[in-house]
C-alpha cells in the first residue's frame, strides 16, 4: 500500500517533470547553428585572479572584473576570470591562467603581490598588471595605482562649501596609504576652500602633518564604525567622509540614528548606484575608476602597447573623480558646480598642485 | 470534537513506543550495548562501518550529480534546451563538451597534462595534488583519530591557526643553523596545536563539556587571537607595514622542495607518509591505541576495564591536535612560505572531517582521501581558468561526498547495496576480537 502511493507520486512527479521538459524544449531552432565565436575575435587572452574577496565583493574584485569585461567586449574576445578561495590559493590560479596561454594577467589587490611577482619572475613572457600595489618594479608587471588625492580634494572643497556649521569630518578603517590617501586630499581640500573664500571650516578626524587620525581598526560595518562616526557628529561635523569599503553603512546608521541633517560621502564607487538606500543623505562620491584602470591597461596591451609604468588614475584621465550631486543638486550653492569644474581644470593642468605622502609617485 | 481526538492523540505515542520496542527487539542479544554505547559513538560506528566500495561509490555518485550540475549551468546546454525537439543533437552534443571539459579539465589539473610539452611539464599537476594533498592528510588523520575515540575534532580551524602560528613565529624570528631551525618550527607546530586540541580534551575530560561546542568555539577564539597577534607590531606583524600579514619565512626553516624548484611538492609530503604510518601503528600496534579505540567503542565498558577514560580523551585530543597543527605547519613552511595572514588555514581544517568520513578513519583510507580532495583542489584551477567552471562546483561535489558518507542508507538505496551488519562490520575481526576483550 505505502509502496504503490509512493510509486504514484513518484510517475506523478515524474510527468510533471517531463512535461515541463517537453513544453520548455518546443522553440523552434535558431536559422544557423551558432558556436563559432564572434566575427573579428583574435586570440587575445586577457585573464583576471581575484582576491579571497571573490568577485562578489561589491568592491575592488567586481569592480575590476567589470571594467576586465568591458574592455573584453570591445576587443571581441573572451575574458577568462578565476577565484580565489584562500590566500593558498593565488600561484596555483595564477599558474594555470599561465599554463592556459593567457597574454595578460590582471591580479586583484596587495594580497596577491607575493604571487604575481613570483610568477611574473618564472614567466618573463607573460604580462601582469597588479591593481593597488606598486611594490613590484619587473618589465613585464604593470602597477594599477590611483591618485585618489586629487577627487578627494575636489569632495573636500565640496564639504566645505556644503557645510552649515563649519565642521566636516573624516575617518577610515585601517591607516594604509590606500585609505590615508582619500583623507589627505580631502582635509587639503577643505583647507584650500578656506583660503579661496577667506572662511574657517574645520576637518576633524585626520591630521595631515602628523599623518594620524580617527581609524575603527578594520573594514568591518560594526559599532566601532558607528561610534567613531557619532563621536564626529557629536564634535558638530554635518559632512562626513568614511573611508573603508563599508564602514560607511555604520556611519549611515549613526547619521541616521542622531536625526540631525548631515551628509554623507562615498567612496570608491558612484554609492547612489550601488546603495541607493542611502542616496538621501549622500552628498557625493570620490570615485576611484578600478574598471576604467584595468580596460585601459588590457586594451593597450592588446594593441600591442604594454608597457610598466604604472596606470596612475588621475583626474585628467579619468581615472579618479568625484559623482553627481544627485538628490542634493537643489540644495548646495549654485555655483559649487562651476567652482569645481574650475577647480579641477586647474588640478590637471598643475596650477593646483594636489600632494599626499601616499601618492603613487 | 475534542473529546473524539484525545484517543488518537494518546494512540500516536504508542505507535511510536511499539515501533521503537519491536527495532530494539530485533537485536536482543546486543540491546545492553546499544543502550550503553553513546549516541555520538553510534553515529560514528555506522559512518565507519561502510566499506571501501561505499566510499567509491559515493565518489562517483558526487561526480555524476557534479556533471548534471555542470550542464544545467552551462550557458550553451541552456541555449540548446531552448529547441530541444526541432535539433536535440545541439542540446547532446553541448552538454557532452561542457560535462567532459570539466572532467577532462579536472584530470589535467590534477594528474597529468597532455596539453604541456614533455613530461617533466605533463607530470607537474601529480605533485600539485600531492602538495595540496599533504595538509589535507595530516589534518585528516588529526580528525580520525578522534573518531576512533568517539570524539568529534571540528576544532581543526583553531589548531592549524595555532599551529601555522606558532611555526610560522619560529620560521622568522630566529636565526638558527639549517635543520634545526625547521626542526624546531615543525615541533613549535605540533605542540601549539596539541596544546589547542587538548585543552577541549581537557574540559570534557574534567568537566564533561562537550568536544563539539569546545572545539568550535576554540576555532573564534583562535582566530581573533592569531588575528589580533596578525595585526600588533612586534608579535606577528611584518615589521614596517600596517597589513595583518607576517613577514616570509626564512630560507632555513622552509621545507625543502623534493624535485627541485620546478614543482612544488616539498618535504611535508613525506612527513605525511611518516604520519600515516605514525597512526597506524598507534591504533594497531600500541597500548595506547588500543586504549583509544576501546574508549571510542563503549567508554563505559573501558572504564570497567580499568581505563582511565577521562585522561584517554585528553590525550587523545593532544594527539589529534597536534596532527591538524601540523597541517597548519605545511601551510606555512610549505604552502606558502612569503608570509601569511589569518586565511591560512584556508578552509582544511573542515574538509579534514570530510577527508576522514571517506577514509573511514583508517589510516590509509585518509591518506587516499586526502589525495582524492588534492586533485580535486589542484583540478579546480584548472576547471575554472580553462573551461570557466565555477569553483563551486567542485565544492557541491565534495559536499555531495560528505552527504552521501554521512548517510549510508542513501547510497545503498542508491545502488542497491545489502545493508551490513552495524555490530559486525565486514573485514574487521580485529574489532571483535577486542570487542570481547572489551566488554569482559
Amino acid at each position: 500500500m505505502r509502496i504503490t502511493s509512493r510509486k504514484s507520486a513518484l510517475s506523478g512527479l515524474a510527468l510533471v517533470g517531463v512535461s515541463t521538459l517537453l513544453l520548455a524544449g518546443c522553440a523552434s531552432a535558431p536559422e544557423t547553428p551558432s558556436g563559432s565565436p564572434a566575427p573579428g575575435a583574435s586570440n587575445f587572452k586577457p585573464c583576471m585572479v581575484s582576491d579571497s574577496g571573490g568577485f562578489d565583493d561589491k568592491s575592488f574584485n567586481q569592480i575590476g572584473k567589470e571594467g576586465l569585461d568591458a574592455a573584453a567586449k570591445d576587443l571581441g574576445v573572451k575574458p577568462i576570470e578565476v577565484e580565489s578561495q584562500a590566500e593558498t590559493d593565488y600561484a596555483s590560479n595564477i599558474d594555470n591562467l599561465v599554463s592556459d596561454g593567457c597574454n595578460i594577467i590582471v591580479t586583484v589587490g596587495f594580497l596577491l603581490a607575493d604571487a604575481t611577482k613570483a610568477a611574473a619572475t618564472a614567466n618573463p613572457d607573460v604580462d601582469f598588471a597588479i591593481i593597488d600595489d606598486s611594490s613590484i618594479s619587473l618589465p613585464n608587471v604593470k602597477p594599477i595605482v590611483f591618485d585618489t588625492a586629487q577627487a578627494a580634494f575636489l569632495a573636500g572643497y565640496a564639504a566645505a562649501s556644503y557645510s552649515k556649521s563649519g565642521i566636516v569630518g573624516t575617518f577610515g578603517g585601517i591607516p594604509i596609504p590606500p585609505v590615508t590617501i582619500f583623507m589627505d586630499g580631502f582635509v587639503d581640500g577643505v583647507n584650500y576652500y578656506n583660503t579661496a573664500k577667506g572662511k574657517n571650516v574645520k576637518a576633524l578626524g585626520w591630521d595631515v602633518a602628523k599623518q594620524d587620525g580617527a581609524f575603527t581598526g578594520g573594514f568591518d560595518a560594526n559599532d566601532t564604525a558607528k561610534s567613531t562616526a557619532q563621536n564626529l557628529i557629536d564634535q558638530g561635523a554635518d559632512v562626513i567622509l568614511p573611508v573603508g569599503g563599508p564602514i560607511y553603512k555604520s556611519a549611515a546608521q549613526a547619521i541616521k540614528d542622531s536625526g540631525k541633517d548631515i551628509a554623507l560621502i562615498g567612496v570608491d564607487a558612484d554609492v547612489t548606484q550601488t546603495d541607493p538606500s542611502i542616496a538621501d543623505i549622500l552628498l557625493t562620491s570620490v570615485m576611484k575608476g578600478i574598471a576604467v584602470g584595468v580596460s585601459d591597461v588590457v586594451k593597450s596591451t592588446a594593441d600591442g602597447k604594454f608597457d610598466n609604468s604604472p596606470f596612475v588614475g588621475t583626474l585628467a584621465n579619468g581615472g579618479v573623480g568625484i559623482a553627481p550631486f544627485h538628490s542634493f543638486e537643489s540644495k548646495v550653492d549654485p555655483g559649487l558646480q562651476g567652482e569645481l569644474d574650475a577647480l579641477k581644470a586647474d588640478i590637471v593642468s598643475g596650477k593646483v598642485k594636489v600632494e599626499s605622502p601616499s601618492s603613487p609617485k | 470534537m475534542t473529546e473524539s481526538r484525545t484517543p488518537e492523540d494518546d494512540q500516536l505515542p504508542q505507535v511510536n513506543l511499539e515501533t521503537q520496542m519491536s527495532e530494539s527487539a530485533r537485536t536482543p542479544q546486543d540491546e545492553e550495548e546499544i543502550v550503553e554505547r553513546s549516541r555520538t559513538a553510534t553515529v560514528i560506528r555506522e559512518i565507519m562501518s561502510g566499506s571501501a566500495v561505499m566510499s567509491v561509490l559515493a565518489v562517483v555518485f558526487a561526480l555524476i550529480i557534479g556533471g548534471i550540475l555542470i550542464a544545467a549551468t552551462d550557458a550553451r546546454v541552456q541555449e540548446t534546451a531552448g529547441y530541444f525537439f526541432s535539433r536535440p543533437g545541439d542540446m547532446l552534443s553541448a552538454i557532452w563538451n561542457s560535462v567532459s571539459g570539466a572532467y577532462i579539465a579536472l584530470f589535467q589539473g590534477s594528474v597529468y597534462n597532455f596539453r604541456r610539452p614533455g613530461f617533466a611539464n605533463g607530470i607537474k599537476p601529480l605533485l600539485d595534488t600531492l602538495t595540496f594533498a599533504t595538509p589535507l592528510i595530516v589534518a585528516g588523520l588529526g580528525v580520525a583519530l578522534g573518531f576512533r575515540a568517539g570524539l568529534f575534532n571540528i576544532g581543526g580551524r583553531g589548531q592549524m591557526l595555532f599551529g601555522a602560528a606558532a611555526a610560522g613565529w619560529v620560521a622568522f624570528s630566529f636565526d638558527l643553523p639549517v635543520g634545526i631551525h625547521l626542526i624546531l618550527a615543525i615541533v613549535a607546530g605540533i605542540a601549539a596545536g596539541a596544546i589547542w586540541g587538548g585543552v577541549a580534551g581537557y574540559l570534557k575530560a574534567r568537566t564533561g563539556a562537550h568536544e563539539v561546542i569546545t572545539t568550535i568555539m576554540l576555532n573564534y577564539v583562535a582566530y581573533f587571537f592569531v588575528y589580533w597577534m596578525l595585526s600588533t607590531p612586534g608579535l606577528l606583524q611584518a615589521p614596517g607595514s600596517n597589513n595583518p600579514k607576517t613577514p616570509a619565512m626564512k630560507e632555513t626553516a622552509i621545507l625543502p622542495l623534493i624535485f627541485g624548484p620546478s614543482y612544488s611538492l616539498h618535504w611535508g609530503f613525506i612527513i605525511a607518509i611518516a604520519a600515516t604510518i605514525f597512526v597506524w601503528w598507534l591504533l594497531n600496534r600500541s597500548s595506547l591505541g588500543f586504549q583509544f579505540k576501546a574508549v571510542g567503542f563503549n567508554p563505559k565498558a573501558a572504564r570497567v576495564a580499568g581505563m582511565n577514560v577521562n585522561r584517554m580523551f585528553t590525550y587523545v585530543m593532544l594527539f589529534s591536535g597536534g596532527l591538524v597543527g601540523l597541517a597548519g605547519v605545511f601551510q606555512v613552511l610549505g604552502t606558502v612560505t612569503t608570509g601569511f595572514s589569518a586565511g591560512i588555514d584556508a578552509g582544511i581544517g573542515f574538509d579534514a572531517i570530510t577527508v576522514a568520513l571517506l577514509g573511514r578513519s583508517r589510516p590509509w583510507g585518509v591518506f587516499a582521501a586526502g589525495i582524492l580532495f588534492g586533485a580535486f583542489k589542484a583540478g579546480g584551477f584548472t576547471m575554472q581558468a580553462t573551461q570557466q567552471i565555477p569553483i563551486d562546483i567542485v565544492l557541491v561535489v565534495q559536499s555531495i561526498i560528505v552527504l552521501l558518507i554521512a548517510a549510508p542508507p542513501l547510497v545503498r538505496a542508491i545502488f542497491r547495496l545489502p545493508a551490513p551488519n552495524l555490530l559486525e562490520p565486514a573485514g574487521s575481526a580485529k574489532l571483535q576480537g577486542k570487542k570481547a576483550v572489551v566488554s569482559k
